[in-house]
């Protein structure tokens, strides 16, 4: 250690002066004395003997230097190393004294818990002869910390940048920043804190616990989060989707169905069945061709249906309400269609399938039906007007036939015939039908009007007797010109247009009305019976009048408001008062002002401006000089000619071509008080500046919405809330945000 | 004769409940309202007359101390409370919705030089000059029992600021050297000196919370990092800096008050300059507090007036002076933006409005939505020059009106000179410095 030391000295010596370079190499003599008792024994022996020897020449120097009587240098003992080093106290003897590396380890070599490892290092130690660089000074050293610490907190603080900047972007910022939603919480987080403690709470928790229910978080059961995990979010926004697209489509099926089980009105029910009906036959149609097995299946649902029906007295007319209708139905109209509509239903139901081939059954169930319990007049009643009824709706020929035979009592048995007839009739027989019913038509003719009457009758039941007579000549009349007309074999056409044609004016009535049915009715036939034409046009006409007629009434039936928007607002029907008042008023104004032409004043006043902004001739003649001057001279012409200025004319005016307005382009001191007359500062072109001016904020100009989202506050505190300085949660939250940010855009 | 009535159908102008906006018919077409621009100046003149005309931010003065108020602290869980230490050593406890003192002792001998509630708001720390920091209860001690300390430290030297750790128990005081202390012990746990300085204040990040500044005598700026052994950098002015503040809402940026009359934002990592120079006050700067926003902070002066300045605008948007209030010791924002509390040489603390002008209490929402859209109209034409004239116009005491204006001129003197000594020197000899630069001495490592 002691040898270690002498060398650090004798480098401060090399450095302190270059009067002791020769001293270089050689070992210092000086030490200190604690770290001389350092040094081993056998140095201790040596080291005295030399120090002995020191001494001694050092007072024999001490005394040569006295008698030289120049100075007298005190040399004590030193314990430092020191500039001012006697050349003489130098030991050449020193050099054996030199302790290297290896004196001081080499005892390692010797031990044997030492790993070779590190005997290795020391041996490279021992080689290699760099020294080690002296340390830096505190100054520096603590300059260097600082300087590392302040990047290190520097960069830390750096993160917040891109939350500094957001808020400073931000359009609003709501403080206090980490408020709590506002609203109901969910359940877990108020359920949070308690605790059971009764003991029904205890054994219910024992009993959830028991079961694997949640206790603490009440939502998701065990199986019910690991099926959540399961189900992405894409998944689970495409299921939540699709889930609310049924909700939504059945909450629309159910209103719908809802609303159209309290239309009242019977027709539209009827027409609704019959769609059904129809909907139905189609996709049977269809199934027999695509699915022959399901249609089998089906058509045998349809016999069951049918057989049940034909063992039921559901709609035989046998119940108790069917009996006090049938009692009801002389007096009561109501009664008499319920009954009807029973019958129908039955029919419908009891008919035997198209497809089926056996004749025989077929006879025998019509015969059934034929076999009611109902009265006859039941089936009687304004057959005519019940286009529901299958025996008008389906063989229309027939119907007529019905329309007119049914008509009369008498001639009940004949049409009991018919209906057989009908029944058993084919498609080679429809020759034969066909006269038979020319025949029918011929006598319902001869029949005359008091047949058609009682028709009439039963279909307004309260009309006034002659207004029906009226109305009743007309359809005769028409009725005799269909007859006469034309041929017979156009007549069931014909009718049949015609009925087609009423047929659609139910359903349009329908579709619009929810009145009750005698309203309906009035509404239906009030335009009808009116409009026969005078019986003197052919069938087809009548057909085509009725159309165009029932184009007209349509209009009359659409909204009264949508025919007033279509009238035009100016040119209104000029009644003679309305422009004899106007012209009243135009004569009291032209009254009133006749004493002021203002438009010849504008006129002049805009001429003024404009000759005021016309350039003016200046004179610029000097008169005397260059010449006689004095009272009574004029210059000369040739003078003032040559010092006439003509000023070059301005721009032309902004108003050159409007002649009721006049743009004055001088500054208005007044309002230039108020202008802004340099770019405010973060505006970097006048248009940018100009532009938010222009934009106009107030609810005056704009919606409800956009004024809501322009006067936007910047800032927004909550009354009465602590706002808390920003915590690291926003700088993980910003984080977060601009990750999804980046995988959305990298998505994107 | 014919009447012809004009139809309205009600549809049209009825609402259908009364919790919708009422249905006002209106064409929104530009080219039905030429006149737009002018008639919304008009309104924003107006607005801009009536806020000069409601703005009254003078709410309440509480008197009761018996010296000049030192140190003010806010509490960290109250609106309502406020600690006020004076010079005398007494320290009150206000109600600020009652407008009246709830508790006084006598904290220290001498000045009660720092105050700070700590962050749960249970207890509070003094620092005094009687080299001692005292740890308090909030609540006051129950009938009969002596108000006394919870702890009690007693430091070598006087110490002459206070500031508490945000969510930490750690506290950190200045003195001769600034010391961090766990609450726990009674020796810092850190002690920080950079050459021989006394400190003012010391000032803990609240964003970054183991950061810290301090000012010293020696015109300098310190910041340090709890963490470290050494201090992390000093800036040194031109003249003192008394406190500083930092922006509760941005992390590294703080704002100095100044003994030159002005406060400086500086970026912590950028000390070489000041981002931003307020000026304004007409003597020494002597306390600033930043609106828990961080989007304006106010400041104390000597000259007897409270500026408001943005924390980007280089002059004040509001001054508030009252003819009795003496040089402004200290100044807090409060938690909820919306008041502002100062401490005066003649023993009162004021509670002023955050903005002159604002209604308190609860808004109707018309009513807001009004206040919303004549602020909008204010902001769209402020650079209007009639607005910005009445937008702009203060009352100002005359002294402090004439010390404004001289210094006006002193300025232009030395900027006009600047001007003629770059004109007849060679070019380039003398640099423009700008007034950011021209503060800053050095930036030490």
């Amino acid at each position: 250690m002691a040898k270690v030391s002498k060398k650090k000295a004798s480098k401060k010596k090399t450095r302190s002066g270059g009067a002791e370079q020769s001293n270089e190499g050689h070992p210092d003599v000086v030490y200190d004395d604690e770290k001389e008792e350092d040094a081993t024994d056998e140095d201790i022996t040596v080291e005295d003997e030399d120090e002995h020897d020191e001494r001694k020449r050092q007072k024999l120097l001490e005394a040569i230097g006295t008698l030289s009587g120049k100075r007298k240098k005190t040399l004590g003992e030193r314990s430092e190393a020191a500039v001012h080093m006697s050349e003489f106290t130098v030991n050449a003897e020193g050099e054996g004294d030199k302790v290297d590396l290896s004196d001081l380890i080499g005892s390692i070599e010797k031990t044997p818990g030492l790993s070779g490892k590190s005997k290795k290092r020391l041996k490279n130690l021992e080689q290699s002869r760099k020294t080690i660089e002296c340390p830096l000074s505190k100054q520096e050293s603590e300059r260097i910390r600082r300087d590392l610490a302040f990047q290190k907190v520097s960069k830390e603080v750096s993160h917040w940048k891109s939350v500094i900047r957001q808020n400073e972007r931000a359009e609003q910022l709501v403080f206090p920043l980490n408020q709590e939603p506002s609203g109901p919480k969910p359940i877990e987080r108020v359920v949070m804190g308690w605790k059971a403690q009764t003991p029904l709470e205890q054994e219910v928790f024992t009993l959830l616990s028991a079961n694997k229910q949640p206790i603490n978080d009440p939502i998701l059961t065990p199986t019910e989060e690991a099926s959540m995990k399961a189900m992405s979010l894409e998944e689970a926004k495409v299921r939540r989707a699709e889930l609310q697209k049924a909700r939504a489509l059945q909450s629309y099926y159910e209103a719908k169905a809802r609303r159209q089980k309290k239309i009242k009105s019977k027709k539209y029910h009827k027409v609704l069945n019959k769609a059904k009906s129809k909907d139905f036959q189609k996709q049977f149609d269809e199934m027999v061709k695509r699915d022959p097995a399901a249609a089998l299946e089906e058509l045998n649902k349809m016999e069951m249906a049918r057989m049940q029906e034909r063992m039921s007295l559901k709609h035989q007319n046998s119940s108790k309400w069917a009996r006090s209708k049938a009692i009801m139905a002389k007096y009561d109209e109501g009664a008499r269609k319920a009954i009807q509509q029973q019958l129908e239903v039955n029919k419908d139901l009891t008919q035997k399938l198209v497809t089926s081939l056996n004749k025989e059954e077929e006879e025998t169930m019509e015969e059934d039906g034929n076999a009611d319990v109902v009265p006859d007049f039941v089936n009687d009643a304004e057959q005519g007007l019940d286009f529901s009824n299958p025996w008008m709706t389906g063989k229309l020929s027939q119907d007529c036939v019905e329309k007119e035979t049914s008509n009369a009592v008498t001639i009940r048995a004949e049409e009991n015939v018919a209906e057989e007839e009908e029944v058993e009739e084919t498609e080679e027989e429809v020759l034969l039908r066909e006269f038979d019913s020319r025949r029918k038509r011929r006598q319902a003719q001869e029949a005359d009007a008091a047949v058609i009457l009682t028709e009439e009758e039963e279909e307004e039941n309260k009309d006034a007797s002659d207004k029906e007579e009226e109305e009743l000549s007309e359809f005769t009349s028409l009725f005799k010109g269909i007859a006469e007309g034309c041929g017979e074999a156009d007549t069931a056409a014909e009718l049949e247009k015609e009925l087609k044609i009423r047929c659609l004016e139910d359903e349009e009535l329908l579709t619009q009305d929810k009145e009750a049915e005698e309203e309906e009715e009035a509404t239906d036939k009030g335009p009808v019976v009116p409009q026969h034409p005078p019986a003197t046009e052919n069938g087809q006409k009548t057909g085509k009048s009725r159309k165009r007629r029932k184009g007209i009434e349509l209009k009359q039936v659409l909204t009264k408001g949508a025919q007033v928007l279509q009238v035009p607002f100016a040119p209104t029907i000029e009644d003679a008062e309305d422009s004899e008042g106007k012209l009243d008023q135009r004569g009291l104004i032209k009254e009133a002002f006749a004493g002021d032409d203002i438009i010849s004043d504008f006129l002049k006043e805009k001429r003024k401006q404009e000759d005021a902004g016309k350039p003016k001739v200046v004179d610029l003649t000097l008169p005397g000089w260059g010449e006689w001057g004095g009272g009574g001279l004029q210059p000369s012409c040739r003078k003032r000619k040559k010092f006439r200025r003509k000023m070059t004319p301005p721009p032309p005016r902004k108003d050159q071509h409007l002649p009721g307005v006049i743009i004055s382009e001088k500054r208005s001191s007044s309002i230039r008080l108020h202008q802004v007359n340099a770019l405010p500062f973060p505006f970097e072109s006048p248009s940018v500046f100009e532009n938010t001016i222009r934009s106009a904020l107030g609810r005056t100009w704009n919606t409800e919405r956009t004024v809501k989202k322009v006067t936007k506050p910047k800032v927004v505190t909550k009354l009465g809330a602590i706002i808390e300085p920003m915590t690291r949660e926003e700088l993980v939250k910003d984080k977060n945000r601009a990750s999804a940010g980046s995988s959305s855009s990298v998505k994107s | 004769m014919k009447v012809k009535v004009i139809a309205r159908n009600p549809d049209d102008y009825v609402r259908e409940t009364k919790l919708d906006i009422q249905r006002v018919p209106r064409n929104y077409d530009p080219s039905l309202h030429p006149f737009e621009v002018s008639r919304e100046y008009t309104r924003a003149l107006n607005a801009t007359k009536l806020e000069r005309v409601f703005a009254k931010p003078f709410v309440a003065s509480l008197d009761g101390h018996r010296d000049g108020v030192n140190c003010m602290a806010k509490h960290a869980k109250s609106l309502s409370t406020l600690l006020s230490g004076s010079c005398d050593g007494e320290v009150k406890v206000w109600n600020l919705s009652k407008h009246e003192c709830v508790r006084t002792f006598q904290a220290h001998e001498g000045f009660v030089r720092g105050m700070v509630v700590r962050y749960c708001g249970t207890s509070f720390f003094t620092v005094g000059d009687d080299k001692t920091i005292k740890q308090w209860k909030m609540e006051s001690p129950g009938y009969g029992e002596e108000e006394e300390p919870i702890n009690t430290i007693l430091g070598k030297t006087v110490y002459t600021g206070l500031d508490h750790h945000q969510n930490d128990p750690v506290f950190a005081t200045c003195g001769q050297q600034v010391d961090i202390w766990d609450e726990q012990r009674s020796s810092p746990i850190r002690s920080f000196t950079w050459g021989v300085d006394s400190f003012s204040s010391v000032h803990f990040n609240p964003v970054e919370t183991e950061l810290l500044a301090s000012c010293a005598s020696d015109r300098s700026i310190v910041l340090y990092d709890m963490r470290e052994s050494t201090p992390l950098k000093k800036v040194i002015m031109t003249m003192r800096s008394n406190t500083l503040s930092w922006n509760p809402m941005e992390a590294y940026y703080f704002t100095c008050a100044n003994e030159d009359y002005n406060l400086y934002t500086y970026d912590m990592r950028y000390l070489a300059k000041p981002i931003m120079v307020h000026m304004d006050h007409v003597s020494a700067v002597l306390d600033v507090d930043y609106a828990p926003t961080g989007k304006e902070f106010v400041s104390a002066s000597f000259d007897k007036t409270i500026r408001i300045f943005a924390k980007d605008g280089g002059h004040s948007r509001e001054v508030y002076h009252t003819k009795r209030m003496q040089h402004v010791i200290c100044i807090k924002w409060s938690a909820d933006n919306k008041y502002i509390l100062s401490g005066s040489d003649e023993m009162n603390i004021r509670l002023w409005k955050a903005n002159a002008a604002e209604k308190l209490g609860v808004l109707a929402p018309r009513e807001r939505e009004a206040a919303n859209y004549s602020q909008k109209l204010k902001e769209k034409f402020q650079h209007h020059p009639q607005i910005r004239r009445i937008a702009r116009h203060r009352h100002l005491p005359k002294t402090i009106y004439h010390q404004t204006k001289e210094l006006r001129i002193m300025k232009e003197a030395r900027r006009r000179k600047e001007r003629n000594v770059r004109k007849h020197s060679k070019p380039g000899s003398v640099p423009v410095v700008s007034e950011k630069e021209k503060h800053v001495v050095t930036v030490m490592k």
